[in-house]
């Protein structure tokens, strides 16, 4: 008796391990993955997957320096992912189990060892440029036929704001973002540290916040693609996606993504692993399942993001790899500037001016 | 020994639920800013000597030297107050209406007042989002009606704010009017119109006094949930609409300054004490009142 209490006990221990070690949580960025790839890793692996998904890097970034978020994939972006290597949030990735690491590709490795300086904390998920989505006859309709659709002009001139506040402009709710535009725009260096230059954004962002409607990072996805606003600084795949969604739609929206002619930021968003992951052999499987050519390519081909495989190239559909505004020529490549994580004082000056720019106080 | 248990309750109820959670967030309000997890030093793994010596009220100070801290408090007090008035004016009339309404009616409509908690909040907030845009349904009906000939812009601003608070917190408001109403003795309105009083007067100098107590509480059931309100000005407010629920999220978020953002929240929680108090003292009076 004694003993088959003893056994089924054991029986549920094992169970509840293995119950444990069938689960992955991963917590990605929202629009970001062909959810189809989801159930295909499950069907491969017979891993339960927890999906979830955050629209800023500061949600994600609370959320590690917190500890014990229970998460075993995320993907933060450049600069935090830095951030959060020192902060020690993240285990080293296990190599050995991730035989598909070959099909990396090695330029943006290369970039990528500006944040992450060995590539040991980190795998490239995807890349892009941040940049301006226009509706093109809305504008074309207030600004007429030649308006500077691809230059930063177009939302930090006043005189065009002014106007294009009628049909709606959405600016990302990221500092970390418009600050670097801003001084691209000044032909300063977008990727300044200290405050003296920072502060000149602050004129320039201030003089055109009472125009725009909303600083937001995910809604100007479906403002665009509704024609409810015409113009958003935002993320080249989400730009892009509003452009499919529209056309989709067939409601006569006609959207439009241009990386500025000043310099556009290229960042890089990162698989990794938290330190206290609670399965960290499922979240190798699933960046592995990532980093396979065909997965990857599947996931660019949805999402409209270029993404750091080279083996995935030659799946890529031409409307993506063929497509400037998502692969950018050798010329576009040159112009794109990458930042640095801002230190803690800085950050609060800059929390501070932002705060100062969206409200006027 | 029961008497000490039954107060032992609530009381444990409040250590548990607010004395703890307070104590926790004052003593991070205490600490520096930190580059680790968690984001703050000291820590109890210091040595508890060392994380009292540490502490200090530098925090408090800097919400003092920067004027962005009272004018989010104040702007939120605002809002708040502004809501308020407006869902009390929406409110009693149709608290008022139930109250006279036939007896058979009364459930239902009761019903419809609860109807809309039985979707989540987050829901009916973000189709008021679909209600309120330029290419929204409201638009597209003024326009329709040709009572306008542009979209009217009031998604993003503090208008759209307004009708947040007030739609969400409306059957808050509605409630606790209603049952002070459904209480109310006709036999008074009628001795007040024999001696006298037009209908006007007799609602104003009997009704109105008699459910004074069901128009305090429901104001502040909702002023003090309106106060600290985060999702609704996130979600319909526009870049310019202040509210120290989103300062409390960017010194969280954005600055990752866990001590600040929690001093925040300590000087919110004193800012909201005084109403609460005076909420508790109106409803012992009432209960008093009422043996």
């Amino acid at each position: 008796m004694k003993n088959s209490i003893m056994g089924s006990v054991a029986a549920a221990a094992v169970m509840a391990t293995s119950a444990i070690a069938d689960e992955v949580r991963v917590y990605n960025w929202s629009d970001y993955i062909d959810e189809s790839l989801l159930e295909k890793f499950e069907t491969e692996t017979g891993i339960d997957l927890i999906y979830d998904v955050f629209d800023s890097n500061e949600v994600l970034e609370t959320k590690m320096l917190a500890g014990g978020s229970g998460y075993d994939v995320v993907v933060p972006s450049g600069t935090f992912l830095q951030r959060q290597i020192t902060a020690g949030a993240f285990q080293k990735l296990d190599m050995a189990k991730l035989p598909n690491s070959g099909n990396l590709w090695d330029v943006i490795e290369d970039r990528l060892k500006k944040y992450d300086p060995a590539n040991e904390y980190a795998v490239n998920y995807m890349w892009g440029t941040t940049g301006i989505g226009v509706n093109v006859n809305k504008v074309k309709e207030v600004l007429g036929e030649d308006a500077p659709m691809g230059s930063l002009a177009l939302i930090f001139d006043p005189a065009n704001m002014e106007k294009l506040a009628a049909c709606g402009v959405h600016f990302l709710d990221a500092p970390a973002e418009m600050i670097p535009a801003a001084l691209a725009y000044l032909g300063e260096d977008p990727d300044a540290q200290d405050v003296e230059t920072i502060e000149k954004a602050e004129p320039v962002l201030s003089a055109v916040a009472p125009h725009v409607q909303k600083f937001h990072s995910s809604e100007y996805i479906n403002a665009l693609a509704n024609g409810d606003i015409c113009v958003a600084f935002g993320w080249s795949g989400d730009i892009l996606q509003a452009r499919d969604r529209a056309a989709e739609a067939d409601n006569g929206v006609e959207i439009e993504y241009n990386a500025p002619s000043e310099g556009a930021l290229m960042w890089f968003d990162n698989m990794a692993i938290p330190v206290d992951a609670p399965n960290p052999d499922a979240a190798h499987q699933f960046i592995n399942f990532i980093m396979d050519a065909q997965n990857m390519a599947a996931a660019s081909n949805y999402v409209y993001y270029a993404n750091g495989n080279k083996a995935s190239q030659e799946f890529l559909e031409e409307d993506v790899i063929g497509d400037p505004a998502i692969y950018p020529n050798e010329a576009t490549l040159e112009k794109l500037y990458t930042t640095s994580p801002y230190g803690p004082k800085v950050q609060r000056t800059v929390t501070r001016m932002w705060t100062k720019i969206k409200s006027g106080t | 020994m029961r008497r000490f248990a039954l107060i032992a309750v609530p009381y444990a109820w409040l250590l548990a639920l607010f004395l703890v959670p307070f104590i926790i967030v004052f003593k991070i309000s205490l600490s520096d800013l930190a580059l680790a997890i968690p984001p703050y030093t000291p820590t109890m793994r210091d040595g508890i000597g060392d994380m009292f010596a540490a502490f200090d009220f530098e925090n408090f100070v800097f919400l003092t030297e920067d004027d962005l801290y009272w004018r989010a408090y104040l702007s939120s007090l605002r809002i708040a107050l502004v809501s308020t008035f407006v869902t009390l004016l929406v409110g009693y009339p149709i608290a008022y209406g139930m109250a006279k309404a036939p007896d058979e009616w009364r459930a239902t409509l009761m019903m419809l007042v609860i109807l809309p908690f039985w979707t989540s909040f987050l829901i009916r907030v973000y189709a008021w989002m679909g209600i309120l845009s330029n290419e929204g349904l409201l638009n597209q009906f003024l326009l329709w009606l040709g009572l306008i000939n542009e979209p009217l812009v009031i998604l993003n601003t503090n208008i759209a704010v307004y009708i947040g608070i007030v739609y969400t917190y409306l059957p808050f408001m509605i409630l606790p009017i209603y049952a002070a109403l459904d209480r109310l003795d006709e036999s008074l309105n009628e001795a007040a119109e024999d001696l006298g009083c037009s209908r006007m007067q007799a609602f104003w100098l009997v009704t109105i006094p008699l459910s004074k107590n069901g128009i305090i509480a429901g104001s502040f059931l909702v002023f003090i949930p309106a106060l600290g309100e985060f999702v609704i000005p996130s979600l319909l407010g526009g870049s310019g609409t202040l509210m120290i629920g989103k300062i409390l999220w960017e010194e969280f978020f954005n600055n990752r300054d866990w001590p600040v953002a929690s001093a925040v929240a300590v000087v919110l929680l004193l800012i909201l004490v005084i109403p609460i108090v005076l909420f508790q003292r109106n409803q012992q009076k009432q209960a008093e009142a009422e043996q």
